[in-house]
């Protein structure tokens, strides 16, 4: 980096693979495959001495690390059997797993009954990936959307077709991490609509309000207004109004999501073009009628993927009710430590968890990167 | 009649009465909540008001900047809290803007596997929860040797399940005159460069900066230090029956806590990096070539500037964040600012006084760091005619 002038694929590693080495001269023997490696690793591994040192290093790191930990994972592991079977073995013992899912899975959902929140996790996760589908992008996926958290709110409560009542106080694990971060920012949504408008207003008050509360929002911690959310609430409450913990984590949680979705629709107000803005007021549409008809449009579809990811730390941050002791993925993964027959095996846990919460995340950040390029294709020539 | 209609259409009076109408809503609203929580309140038979700061507060805190006893007040738990948050902020700004350049860098190598490990890096940390990462970083912690067969990574620096023993320069009293040389070096190497920055945009004259700067900042507290005669003996860590004595300790919950923390916002801050990087066109770099400069000018002068201007506003939003998740050190047990206001607000019952305190305090703290990157991001903003 010091001597050598800084060359084009240092910047752009991409670039690297579009260039392929000459094959003019390749010996027939040798094969036309492994000649073809032979030179990308010439050029991608080997071209400098710095890069040589460097690739060397990597190798032993890689060949230190990655070995022991298949040997651990997989090789050694042991995937059924009792917590002496797995202090017998050297690796993994996913056997703490396949024992506790259950209380993983779902906390204290009452044993029998746990087809329901499976169900109500299916019925999530299949409406999730339906909405990922751009052609679903249509009215009635918003009413399916309202379909499917009736449906799973039924299927987690009962009380009715003949299911038995569950008290919110008894749900747990996925179904809680998926039903807080969905519900926090569907409810949100609307509101950060209303607040981007408001921060843009030409009123000063409706302006000075939406910039206090989003400012505030944004300058606290999360912790904070959930501890707000579960301590301070009930007090603001008149005397005999009880307001589930549930809900109130929701409120906080919709409340902290509304104030950092606003900013992203104001990103997506700001980038509409003024000339829409004029066009808008030219022929006399009324204030609600520009905004809902000509501006929200525009601004919106810009701001979905802003939007999946604020999703995507939504989901992340759910796991901080843990702290106001609601019963989430996170606290029941520790609850399923505290087993003392299988205490010495919480790491395999919290290995799980830790997959659990990246699956979920990487898809949907590897969703929101396609997005942005399949939304911004009509802008390319 | 006609003038009244008028008046009712007129945009600017609709106006008024809409934010009649909104702040009489939130004025009731208000009320509504505040009557309530007084009548709650009273009812519970808890004072308001801030009187109990000044009451002792009875608790012990694990590690402290400043001396602390339980026979303390509440007010200087609260104060013990927020230096701790500032503490493990300020520490997990540097090493997270540290790791995130390098694996930023790394992420844009020509290697393959060095910008294939450095986006693993990036793609496992930021999509795994922060308090995940900060409950096992702190198990792992908890499950290392005790202080009898402690690591030993490097000479001197010991691993035990206690925390990160370090060794730490003994007091002398030559030091104060070293640390008043470094400042003035670091005074003096600022006014060198900006008066060398000024000679160049004037006349095109080169200096170089780097050297002087080097120099100066370096070089003064290098040459106090030789005249006081080296002063210099270290704290070593030394095991003493069950556990180390000497040197400086790292509790295990502030190296889980900044570990985690510089981990986490390090992914972020990499992708920053990269994209401010990759935002610089490379037509800039050839006409930096076809101009004359050397590489490392070409980065100084011409890459940099341009790649801070797209940096500086998302990092700042990351030292934000960092600073802000720094609450989440009350998961593991370290006595930050939230865990303390936790603890004062479940012994005296003053939970609102306590989230209000605790909530302002964050406010003010993210609206200077906010203010002050404002203000460094004017300057490198471009200037357009």
């Amino acid at each position: 980096m010091s001597k050598q002038p800084p060359s084009p694929q240092l910047f752009a590693s991409a670039a690297a693979f579009e260039e392929e080495p000459s094959q003019a001269a390749i010996p027939a023997a040798f094969g036309r495959n492994s000649w073809k490696s032979l030179g990308w690793a010439k050029k991608n591994l080997f071209n400098t001495r710095l890069n040589t040192v460097l690739t060397l290093a990597c190798l032993y790191f890689l060949w230190r690390t990655i070995p022991p930990m298949v040997e651990w994972a997989l090789v050694n592991a042991t995937w059924l059997g009792t917590p002496d079977e797995c202090r017998a073995a050297t690796g993994a013992c996913w056997a703490i797993i396949v024992e506790k899912h259950r209380l993983i899975f779902f906390g204290t959902y009452p044993y029998e009954q746990q087809w329901r929140p499976f169900a109500a996790c299916l019925l999530f996760v299949a409406m999730l990936a339906a909405s990922g589908y751009r052609p679903f992008w249509r009215p009635w996926l918003a009413a399916a959307w309202v379909a499917t958290l009736t449906a799973m709110g039924v299927l987690m409560w009962g009380g009715v077709f003949g299911l038995t009542l569950v008290e919110n106080d008894k749900w747990g694990g996925l179904p809680i991490t998926l039903m807080l971060s969905v519900f926090s920012i569907v409810l949100a949504f609307p509101l950060a609509i209303l607040l981007a408008l408001g921060r843009q207003s030409d009123l000063p008050a409706v302006k000075a309000l939406c910039v206090g509360f989003i400012e505030l929002m944004r300058g606290v911690p999360l912790v904070s207004v959930l501890f707000m959310a579960s301590v301070m609430f009930p007090l603001f409450m008149p005397d005999g109004v009880v307001v589930d913990k549930l809900l109130r984590a929701l409120a906080g949680l919709t409340l902290f999501t509304a104030a950092y979705l606003a900013e992203a629709v104001r990103g997506g107000l700001q980038a509409v073009p003024k000339g829409q803005y004029e066009a808008a007021d030219a022929l006399c549409l009324t204030y609600w009628q520009k905004m809902g008809l000509i501006i929200l449009p525009q601004a919106l579809r810009m701001v979905i993927p802003p939007i999946v990811n604020q999703f995507i730390s939504c989901f992340k941050d759910t796991s901080l009710v843990t702290i106001v002791g609601l019963y989430d993925l996170l606290t029941a993964a520790t609850v399923a430590t505290t087993d003392p027959e299988w205490r010495p095996f919480f790491g395999e846990v919290y290995v799980f968890a830790g997959l659990l919460f990246w699956g979920f995340c990487y898809s949907m950040s590897r969703y929101s990167q396609w997005l942005e390029v399949a939304l911004n294709r009509h802008n390319r020539r | 009649m006609h003038s009244l209609a008028r008046t009712l259409n007129s945009a600017r009076t609709r106006g008024y009465i809409y934010q009649a109408l909104i702040l009489g809503g939130v004025a009731v609203v208000g009320w509504f909540l505040v009557s309530n929580t007084l009548d709650n309140l009273e009812r519970r038979g808890v004072a308001t008001g801030f009187a109990f700061l000044s009451r002792e507060a009875s608790f012990e805190i694990g590690e402290s900047l400043i001396p602390f006893s339980a026979a303390d007040t509440y007010l200087r738990a609260f104060i013990v809290g927020l230096l701790n948050t500032l503490t493990v902020s300020a520490v997990g700004v540097l090493l997270a803007s540290v790791l995130g350049l390098a694996v930023g860098i790394a992420r844009l190598s020509s290697n393959w596997i060095v910008s294939r490990m450095a986006a693993a890096f990036v793609e496992i940390v930021r999509n795994i929860p922060l308090l995940l990462q900060l409950i096992v970083w702190y198990t792992i912690i908890g499950k290392l040797p005790g202080p009898r067969d402690a690591l030993e990574p490097l000479p001197d620096v010991f691993l035990t399940n206690r925390g990160l023993k370090l060794p730490w320069p003994q007091e002398d009293p030559a030091h104060g005159l070293i640390l008043a040389a470094a400042a003035v070096g670091i005074v003096g190497a600022f006014i060198v460069a900006r008066w060398a920055r000024r000679r160049r945009e004037t006349t095109g004259q080169r200096f170089p900066t780097p050297y002087a700067v080097a120099g100066l900042a370096l070089g003064l507290p290098g040459l106090a230090f030789i005249a006081a005669g080296m002063p210099l003996v270290w704290d070593v860590p030394r095991l003493q029956g069950f556990n180390f004595a000497g040197g400086v300790t790292l509790t295990p919950e502030f190296a889980a806590l900044l570990v985690g923390l510089s981990v986490y916002t390090a992914g972020f801050i990499a992708e920053i990096v990269r994209s401010g990087i990759l935002s610089v066109p490379h037509g800039q770099t050839e006409a930096g070539l076809a101009l004359g400069l050397k590489p490392g000018q070409i980065l100084r002068l011409i890459i940099l500037p341009q790649a801070l201007r797209v940096i500086v506003p998302p990092l700042t939003s990351q030292y934000l964040n960092l600073t802000k998740n720094s609450s989440l050190a009350v998961a593991i047990g370290y006595p930050d600012l939230v865990s303390i206001s936790n603890t004062t607000a479940n012994q005296t019952g003053q939970v609102i006084e306590m989230v209000s305190m605790m909530m302002a305090v964050y406010l003010v703290v993210s609206l200077a760091i906010s203010a002050f990157m404002n203000w460094r991001n004017q300057r490198a903003a471009l200037v357009t005619r």
